[in-house]
């Protein structure tokens, strides 16, 4: 009886995989050059900035937030970083500056939402364009480049490993660490807790504030890693890329099966939404459909796994 | 009135309820009774055609009648009002009457507000309630809010009406009101299905019982020719004994005081102290400050002024985590919002108090986690399918246990619990007493909220009697009586001055 519901519950972990089988299988009969390791290694560079922004999304989602700052945290990361180079900076101090940039931007929305008690929506909706801002007046409204020689930073958005390229192998270790993360540390727990049931986690002694203040950081940190990665990828940082992406993150993450009520889900569900999303916007265009109809389709998928997630349920 | 005959059903290969007999007569208010998970609820939802049954005879006034939605069970008259009440906070007390059957010109949307205000108030006034129906729910106390419930049932003309454990959120003053109403709705004709944990309100309002046990029924008896230990004995399927087993405890030192503990508009100056071996009843009518003050103790809500003492020092607690650490423990009053995460399974929730114990630099060791269920479960005798079960599925006894489990695995020295028994069953009530009993025996210091003055009378060392926010008089074990604890609960001497 207990293998009987541990599989129960294994199929509908497994609902988000079997549609993503399924439209890969769709793609590749319709056009056979999908599966080709060319084009796969493809969609998963294009699949790592909206993966890496997607896990910090999951932690926030399961406590029950939201965070709309995620893309304009992307492009004031990348800009710092960018102009720091452009200006002859060692180029791993510049990365470590933009990293820790982001990871303040998400600290403060954490500190906003948790001791200012404002609704997450809200708090990021402002601080989207409050960065968003910034990002303009840092940059003068243009974009950064003239970035230098730099290997490593080149390497962070085009390199190779072992064939592999970077990005996608920075997100596969970053799921690694994420992973091990929620599942295996009193932290994860502290994390579903307070999305489960705020108040009886903070009346069993967990500090809700302080949670919610480390996954809006970690957030912010993982926005910052993808700004700084599309930023090698174009070899110039855009004061106004990142716009939208929250949308895609927020969408991995439910496709991925976890609750926007919070409490429930699962990191790798969300990598598979990533997934789901990136063979659309790559099969789509292979397949030559518009770049209209596309959104039309991607919103449909999207629909769809939430309607049949529901009928689960 | 109704007549059902033979009911089975089974969920999913579980049989639930086996050849159950049920009869009501016009008129009687027939209380049901059973340990959780005996199958009450499963038989009023066949009932109220929330589910179908797999075999028998349901027969309303003569007529045989099977359900396949509410709908139809609601337009015989059958109304089943549930433990969780469904009155909107934000509505006038006629606008939730009338929510779904709005009075309207000419059925155009366009709503007949001063008609439905004058019905509202006639059938207010019929209940003997005294309020205004362009009151806002939220205004009103939740005792009101159950008799605005009932309105709502009769507005739709009905002729059954099922409680669920109707009194769990009322004070005793509410309670009178209650019975009040239900006893003029006796007189009209209505019939009442009454379904309660609490003894002493069936036996005081009942006209017949019958006890389910295992999805049996057990037999019918006429509430006059019946008594208390007769009742339990169907329902438990043995003699209980003592309903309060006897504490031996030692009494020893003061583990925790307040002096002059004071927040704002919520309890004012209150000082008291509860000693290792002892259990301190804090009794009061709803709204009296109990929870508030706890929840202050326990540092869950801060203090305007006073003092906190741990072992005769004093300490500033600003939050719950600086409570755990000086050894309190708090069992909270309502397990399902501020007890338990009920998606999570046992185990998480025996955890969540437990993260850093368990836990080893941060990373989790499964097997200290399992060692704590498994310590739980045969201490507490929780009963579950295994560590993984999720808390919603169990019952409310079960649940109790397990948010009592979550605190014993940090050995607490002070352990506070807020209305421990409400909703559990007669059983599981004197398994939570024997644990709170053990506790005692071993040196812990334990505080008990409670509203059932049975409960506050079998179990205190001593009471505390609260009103409107003052600590009225403290009371010993030889000064006891429900009378004497009322006295000061409804405001003491000082109410006669007023």
């Amino acid at each position: 009886m207990f293998g009987n519901k541990r599989l129960t519950s294994l199929l509908g972990m497994l609902g988000p995989f079997i549609g993503l089988l399924l439209i890969v299988t769709i793609i590749t009969i319709l056009n056979p050059s999908f599966l080709t390791i060319d084009n796969l290694l493809n969609v998963l560079r294009q699949v790592s900035i909206n993966a890496l922004i997607a896990f910090g999304m999951t932690f926030v989602i399961l406590t029950g937030g939201i965070d709309l700052s995620v893309g304009s945290t992307l492009a004031f990361s990348g800009a710092v970083t960018a102009t720091m180079m452009a200006s002859g900076i060692d180029p791993l101090i510049a990365i470590l500056s933009g990293l820790i940039i982001g990871t303040l931007l998400g600290a403060f929305n954490g500190f906003i939402i948790a001791k200012g008690k404002v609704a997450p929506f809200i708090a990021t909706l402002a601080t989207m364009t409050i960065y968003r801002g910034l990002t303009l007046m840092f940059t003068d409204g243009r974009p950064v480049s003239g970035l230098g020689e730099s290997t490593l930073f080149e390497m962070m958005g085009k390199g190779y490993f072992f064939g592999i390229p970077v990005p996608a192998m920075t997100t596969m270790v970053t799921f690694l660490i994420l992973y091990l993360l929620l599942k295996k540390t009193t932290f994860g727990r502290r994390v579903y807790a307070v999305g489960g049931n705020e108040e009886a986690a903070i009346l069993s002694g967990i500090s809700a504030t302080r949670i919610k203040i480390y996954v809006y950081s970690l957030t912010g940190f993982l926005a910052a890693l993808a700004g700084i990665i599309l930023t090698s990828r174009l070899n110039s940082a855009q004061p106004t890329a990142g716009q939208m992406y929250e949308l895609d993150a927020i969408a991995a993450v439910v496709l991925g099966g976890t609750s926007l009520t919070g409490g429930k889900g699962w990191i790798v569900g969300t990598i598979i939404g990533a997934l789901i999303i990136g063979v659309l916007n790559n099969g789509l265009n292979l397949l030559g459909v518009s770049s209209f109809f596309q959104q039309v389709v991607k919103g449909s998928v999207i629909l769809l796994a939430v309607l049949l997630d529901r009928k689960k349920a | 009135m109704i007549e059902m005959r033979g009911i089975d059903k089974s969920f999913s290969g579980v049989h639930v309820l086996k050849k159950v007999d049920f009869t009501l007569k016009k008129g009687e208010v027939h209380a049901l009774m059973g340990e959780n998970g005996a199958g009450k609820s499963t038989l009023m939802k066949i009932l109220s055609g929330i589910h179908m049954r797999d075999e028998g005879t349901i027969t309303v006034a003569g007529r045989e009648v099977v359900y396949k939605h509410p709908k139809q069970a609601e337009k015989d008259g059958i109304a089943v009002i549930h433990q969780e009440l469904n009155i909107l906070p934000e509505l006038t007390i006629a606008e939730n009457l009338f929510l779904g059957n709005e009075k309207t010109v000419k059925n155009l949307g366009w709503m007949k507000t001063k008609e439905m205000n004058r019905m509202a108030a006639e059938q207010l006034e019929q209940l003997g309630l005294n309020v205004k129906p362009t009151t806002l729910a939220k205004h009103l106390s939740v005792g009101k809010q159950q008799i605005i419930e009932i309105a709502k049932s009769l507005m739709t003309n009905a002729k059954v009406i099922v409680m669920d454990e109707p009194t769990a959120a009322l004070t005793d003053r509410e309670i009178d009101t209650l019975f009040t109403t239900i006893r003029k709705l006796k007189e009209q004709g209505v019939s009442l299905i009454y379904i309660s944990h609490r003894m002493e309100e069936i036996f005081s309002i009942c006209d017949r019982i019958t006890v389910l046990r295992d999805g049996e029924s057990i037999g019918t008896k006429v509430i006059k020719e019946t008594d208390f230990d007769e009742i339990v004995s169907m329902m438990v399927g043995r003699q209980l004994g003592e309903r309060f087993p006897i504490r031996k405890s030692k009494i020893g030192n003061v583990k925790l005081a307040v002096e002059g503990l004071t927040r704002k508009d919520e309890f004012k100056d209150v000082s008291l102290e509860v000693k290792a071996g002892e259990i301190l009843g804090i009794s009061g009518l709803m709204g009296a400050g109990r929870s508030e003050l706890v929840e202050t103790i326990f540092g869950y809500r801060n203090e305007d002024q006073g003092k906190i003492l741990i072992d005769g020092k004093p300490l500033k607690l600003k939050n719950p985590q600086d409570a755990i650490e000086q050894g309190i423990a708090f069992v909270s009053e309502d397990r399902k919002s501020k007890g338990l995460v009920i998606d999570f399974s046992i185990r998480d929730n025996l955890n969540m108090s437990n993260l850093t114990t368990l836990s080893n630099k941060g990373w989790m060791v499964h097997g200290n986690e399992l060692s704590l269920y498994k310590e739980m479960v045969s201490r507490l005798s929780i009963r579950s399918s295994g560590s993984e079960q999720k808390a919603k599925s169990l019952s409310g006894g079960n649940q109790q246990k397990v948010v009592i489990g979550k605190w014993l695995g940090m050995r607490p020295k002070v352990l506070i619990l807020d209305e421990p028994t409400r909703g559990v069953d007669v059983g599981a009530k004197k398994e939570i007493y024997s644990i709170m009993n053990d506790l005692a025996d071993q040196g812990v210091a334990i505080i008990m909220v409670s509203s059932e003055l049975p409960e506050i009378i079998g179990m205190s060392t001593r009471v505390a009697v609260m009103c409107e926010g003052k600590l009225m008089t403290t009371l010993d074990k030889h000064e006891f009586s429900e009378e004497r604890i009322m006295h000061f609960a409804t405001g003491g001497d000082k109410h006669v001055r007023k």
